[in-house]
């Protein structure tokens, strides 16, 4: 196997051979690109909701003295402001992002996250809400929508569940990412196991806390929520805790488009617009494999020069 | 020989991702400023309030002990109102205040102070939520809304009750003013307050009398109150929307 991995652009004899399959069908590509336009949406307008009091408490109720985050503005000594970012304990200077930063004619002003990453740029908490109630449906009907189709065509219970192989995987697949080490054949159109605890992370852990902290800042729902909110540790908690959500879903989106590049961002992108994937397999296996007979859309054979 | 190219991959692909990032920001913007758009957005308020009220029903807002207490109850929007008519009572202790009940009922009211501190009277203590995001606690003692109402007899068709305010909240010669419908108003911890921390309410949360409501944010939940008013629609009271805030782009339901 690890003989393929020598690849050579000018090799014209190849030692593998190139098929496209169909990576993600139609249902699971539009929802994706769906789930993303409302994602950008729920954290920008929630940027927006997060700057008209930008500091995170523990408890039901707000400690003004003892935040435990807040990005605010103080004034020096000569009147101009800065940006200092609390953490715990901790402060930082983050004039120009956080705290303090530019407004569109130029001049600092006192603002927890920067224009470029709030919905709308300027300060606007009531159609912030909007942006932000609407998109939360939009993002549930279609997070539902998914998990629906995904039990009905066996998505979840086929590429996404952990089996048994994919735990004792673990530690090839750390150090396949770790040495740059491409899949090839039908690894290539499966996930790897920390794919799969990533993918299963954000939508059993990160969804429904982040559903239920954003259900429980409502009065009118913590009327019978009232187990859940002692549960998190009270509104204010919940509150931050649907910030931390929100930071880890960044994270993770950043980590999956890294992931996207360094697949290969042309091949990746096309599997979730058209569906098609190109992938490489040793030479002789292909067409043997299950994978790749049951979701062909095209075949070919060509030494890719 | 070489042909090195116009740009390099890189520069390419950080103008794609800094003109999409722009374009995205840009087109956001603009679509905020279409009160078309956000009409289509605030479907996701009414989804909300359909949602939300079937789901909660009847039930009431959590109750704490009194350490649960904050130190301060944080006072927002108005704190210190100017119009004349507020000025004149404030400087005389609120002694010729007096809270009028009107509109589509049988037996419109005029109650002073003393009148109302004298009426069945209900004590709680809630969690108050602004809609900027922080959250305190206080006691609260007043008069059920429901009582009032009740006293006042009702008519058939009412569906709304409008609060009116002393505060000239945005300094633009408009008063504060909100509304609930029966569901909230009837609601048993709906109440006219007259205490706060078993104090009577001071200036800067609302003196002499607010409304407390809940299940909502604190902008549905008016302070200096001047006039209660029963009333089959609010669409020609001010701007329309039924509340200051919600004239000014805020939702009317208020609960989340």
């Amino acid at each position: 196997m690890s003989s393929v991995l020598i690849e050579s652009p000018s090799d014209t004899a190849a030692p593998y051979q190139w098929r496209t399959i169909l990576r993600h069908r139609w249902p699971l590509r539009l929802m994706h690109w769906i789930n993303l336009l409302a994602m950008l949406a729920m954290i920008g307008s929630g940027l927006q909701i997060y700057n008209a009091h930008p500091a995170l408490y523990w408890a039901e109720a707000s400690h003004f003295d003892t935040p435990i985050f807040s990005t605010d503005a103080m004034q020096r000594d000569n009147g101009e402001i800065h940006g200092v970012t609390q953490i715990g304990s901790m402060n930082m200077d983050t004039t120009g992002v956080l705290g303090a930063s530019r407004n569109s004619v130029g001049a600092l002003e006192s603002r927890g996250f920067p224009s470029w990453a709030t919905i709308p740029s300027w300060r606007d908490l009531a159609t912030g809400r909007r942006w932000h109630f609407f998109f939360a449906w939009v993002w549930v009907l279609n997070g539902a929508l998914y998990i629906g189709w995904s039990l009905l065509t066996k998505h979840l219970n086929r590429d996404l569940a952990m089996k048994r192989r994919d735990w004792r995987a673990i530690p090839r697949s750390i150090g396949d990412h770790l040495k740059f080490r491409h899949p090839v054949g039908d690894a290539a159109a499966r996930y790897n196991p920390l794919q799969k605890l990533a993918y299963l992370g954000v939508i059993f852990v990160l969804t429904p806390l982040i559903v239920l902290t954003g259900l429980s800042m409502s009065p009118q729902m913590d009327t019978v929520l009232g187990g859940w909110l002692d549960f998190v540790g009270g509104r204010q908690a919940a509150r931050s805790i649907h910030f931390m959500m929100m930071a880890l879903f960044v994270a993770f989106a950043v980590i999956h488009v890294l992931m996207v590049f360094y697949a290969g961002p042309i091949n990746e992108m096309r599997s979730m617009i058209t569906g098609g994937m190109r992938i490489r397999y040793p030479r002789g296996t292909a067409g043997q494999s299950a994978a790749a007979s049951e979701s062909s859309v095209s075949s070919e054979e060509n030494n890719h020069e | 020989m070489s042909n090195d190219p116009l740009f390099t991959r890189r520069q390419v692909l950080r103008g794609v991702i800094a003109g999409a990032g722009a374009g995205l920001l840009v087109g956001c913007d603009s679509l905020s400023q279409k009160e078309r758009f956000i009409n289509v957005l605030s479907i996701g308020e009414t989804l909300n309030q359909r949602v939300q009220r079937f789901l909660t029903g009847d039930s009431l807002a959590k109750e704490y002990s009194e350490s649960m207490i904050s130190p301060v109850f944080r006072a927002n929007g108005s704190t210190n109102p100017q119009t004349d008519e507020y000025l004149a009572m404030k400087a005389n202790g609120f002694s010729d205040y007096r809270l009028k009940i009107g509109g589509l009922v049988d037996n419109p009211l005029e109650l002073g102070l003393d009148a109302i501190r004298a009426m069945p009277s209900r004590t709680q203590i809630t969690r108050h939520d602004c809609v900027e995001g922080w959250s305190v606690i206080g006691k609260w003692a007043g008069v059920p809304l429901a009582h009032l109402l009740d006293t006042a007899r009702v008519k058939p068709g009412a569906r709304y009750v409008v609060f009116y305010c002393f505060d000239d909240y945005g300094d633009n010669g408009g008063r504060y003013y909100e509304s609930i419908d029966l569901l909230d108003a009837y609601h048993p911890q709906t109440m006219v307050a007259h205490s706060l921390n078993n104090e009577p309410l001071g200036v800067p949360n609302g003196a002499p009398l607010r409304m407390r409501i809940e299940r909502k944010l604190g902008y549905k939940q008016p302070k200096y109150l001047r006039m209660i008013e029963v009333v089959d629609s609010y669409a020609a009271i001010q701007g329309g929307k039924g509340g200051y805030w919600e004239d000014n782009g805020y939702d009317w339901y208020g609960g989340i």
